[in-house]
């Protein structure tokens, strides 16, 4: 157990500091967020009685948007490196390498969402500091990365792929995209917690279920 | 094994295709002239009956190649992997024949052609997961590796039947619930007479063995498929 999980964090240590010496990946998502909320903002005409209500779908569809690019390429490098090669060489529990990226994307979108979070209040002075609104972007953000991991694995070993992994991901996801919504609107437009419970439990189901899965899988996707 | 394509038609799918249609013809007709028209809502009324034998033998199929999809990673057998992509594309248009039936009798009960009920949402997600099932397997080479992938995204997928099927029976929604008891707010239900009943019954017979038809047909047609992928290989690895 502690060998497994040592084996997870040096994977994640490992996709950290090949991002803190590139910082190319974070930039990229937080400039391209900044500019997917631009143009939500002359698509929908955000102004001041229509964004209360919309707030909380353009910033899950920025993160869903934002999040396939840090997916693809944090599978695409260790693709053409041939360093998943080295990787599935080492003696551990190959579900420690999914555990590891996965944990690597889910601080990598967390990291967006620190930025774009004030950035958002800020420009369309809504108040996003909401406890209950944080968790659920926590909840969510899982839910996201631990299938996006599994398709982004996948999807690197196939044509196109940069084209494949969201029409694979995004079917599968919407369950937590539309629970994510309804939750994170609930709590910013403070209704009646009757609502919020069938949102969360569908978010902490999928939370649980798919990293299962994903662990179960990803031996079978990275076999050779 | 009797799934394997031979150079003849078996006898059993010679029957099967005669069956399926005789069972269509009489279908129709016990749509037509049998059932009774609905008081209230008239005569588009009748396309209940294909509409839900489409849509309860489309997400069997996706059941299936699910199921298909699991035998397959526990024992890897190429007729797994071809009945896998048999039972989904039979699913995907079963599945589009039950939302175009839908949607043509949405058009004068709930007025509209389409809403953004949570049926309708989880039944075109379901569609749009097994479209891009086959589009995994399109973006993908190797044969063995393209069967270990197409298993597990069918058992990801698969995991939207439960959510179709349910979504009428958890979620408030205008869909109605014919079957069991529905949301009180759903527009468009009746009560079943014993003639609807039976022609109802014989839909999802027809829907059934039609199926199963097409099923054998498509996996035959995957055999012959796998067969040609061999030779190409053998010629262009040479």
């Amino acid at each position: 157990m502690i060998g497994y999980l040592t084996a997870v964090f040096a994977i994640l240590r490992k996709d950290l500091a090949v991002e803190w010496r590139s910082r190319q990946l974070l930039a990229g998502m937080l400039i391209f967020t900044l500019l997917v909320i631009l143009i939500f903002n002359f698509a929908l005409e955000l102004d001041a009685r229509v964004r209360s209500e919309v707030s909380a779908g353009v910033l899950w569809a920025t993160f869903a948007f934002a999040g396939t690019l840090g997916l693809n390429r944090s599978m695409a490098f260790e693709k053409d490196g041939h360093a998943l090669d080295g990787l599935l060489l080492a003696p551990v529990d190959r579900s420690a390498i999914y555990l590891g990226k996965a944990l690597a994307n889910l601080l990598f979108i967390l990291a967006v969402a620190l930025f774009i979070l004030p950035i958002y209040s800020i420009l369309y002075n809504v108040n996003l500091l909401n406890l209950g609104f944080l968790l659920v972007v926590l909840l969510g953000s899982w839910g996201y990365v631990s299938i996006g991991t599994l398709l982004a694995t996948m999807s690197v070993q196939a044509r196109s792929r940069e084209l494949l992994l969201p029409v694979l991901l995004f079917p599968v996801l919407i369950p937590v995209l539309i629970a994510a919504v309804r939750a994170s609107s609930f709590f910013l437009q403070g209704l009646d917690s009757s609502y919020i419970w069938p949102s969360l439990n569908l978010l902490i189901a999928y939370g649980i279920i798919m990293p299962t899965l994903a662990t179960l899988f990803f031996d079978y996707i990275v076999e050779e | 094994m009797a799934l394997r394509s031979a150079s003849k038609t078996p006898r059993l799918l010679q029957v099967l295709n005669f069956l399926s249609l005789a069972l269509l013809l009489a279908a129709t007709w016990m749509v037509f002239f049998y059932a009774p028209r609905e008081a209230v809502m008239g005569e588009v009324q009748r396309v209940f009956y294909f509409h839900v034998a489409a849509g309860w033998i489309g997400m069997v199929a996706f059941i299936a190649a699910a199921v298909a999809g699991v035998l397959y990673l526990i024992r890897p057998n190429k007729k797994w992997d071809i009945f896998s992509v048999a039972a989904v594309e039979l699913g995907l248009v079963y599945s589009f024949v039950n939302i175009a039936a839908g949607s043509i009798w949405a058009r004068p009960i709930w007025n509209t052609w389409w809403t953004w009920d949570p049926r309708l949402v989880t039944a075109s997600v379901m569609e749009l997961t097994f479209l891009a099932y086959l589009m995994l397997r399109q973006a993908i080479e190797d044969p063995e590796r393209r069967a270990r992938f197409g298993a597990i995204y069918a058992i990801l997928g698969s995991l939207t039947v439960p959510l179709t099927y349910m979504s009428i029976r958890i979620w408030r929604t205008i869909h109605p619930v014919v079957i069991g008891s529905g949301d009180p707010g759903a527009k468009g239900t009746f009560a079943m007479t014993q003639p609807m009943l039976v022609t109802l019954m014989v839909s999802l017979l027809t829907f059934t063995v039609f199926g199963i038809t097409l099923l054998w047909h498509r996996v035959r047609l995957g055999w012959q498929a796998d067969k040609v992928e061999e030779l190409h290989i053998k010629v262009m690895g040479m």
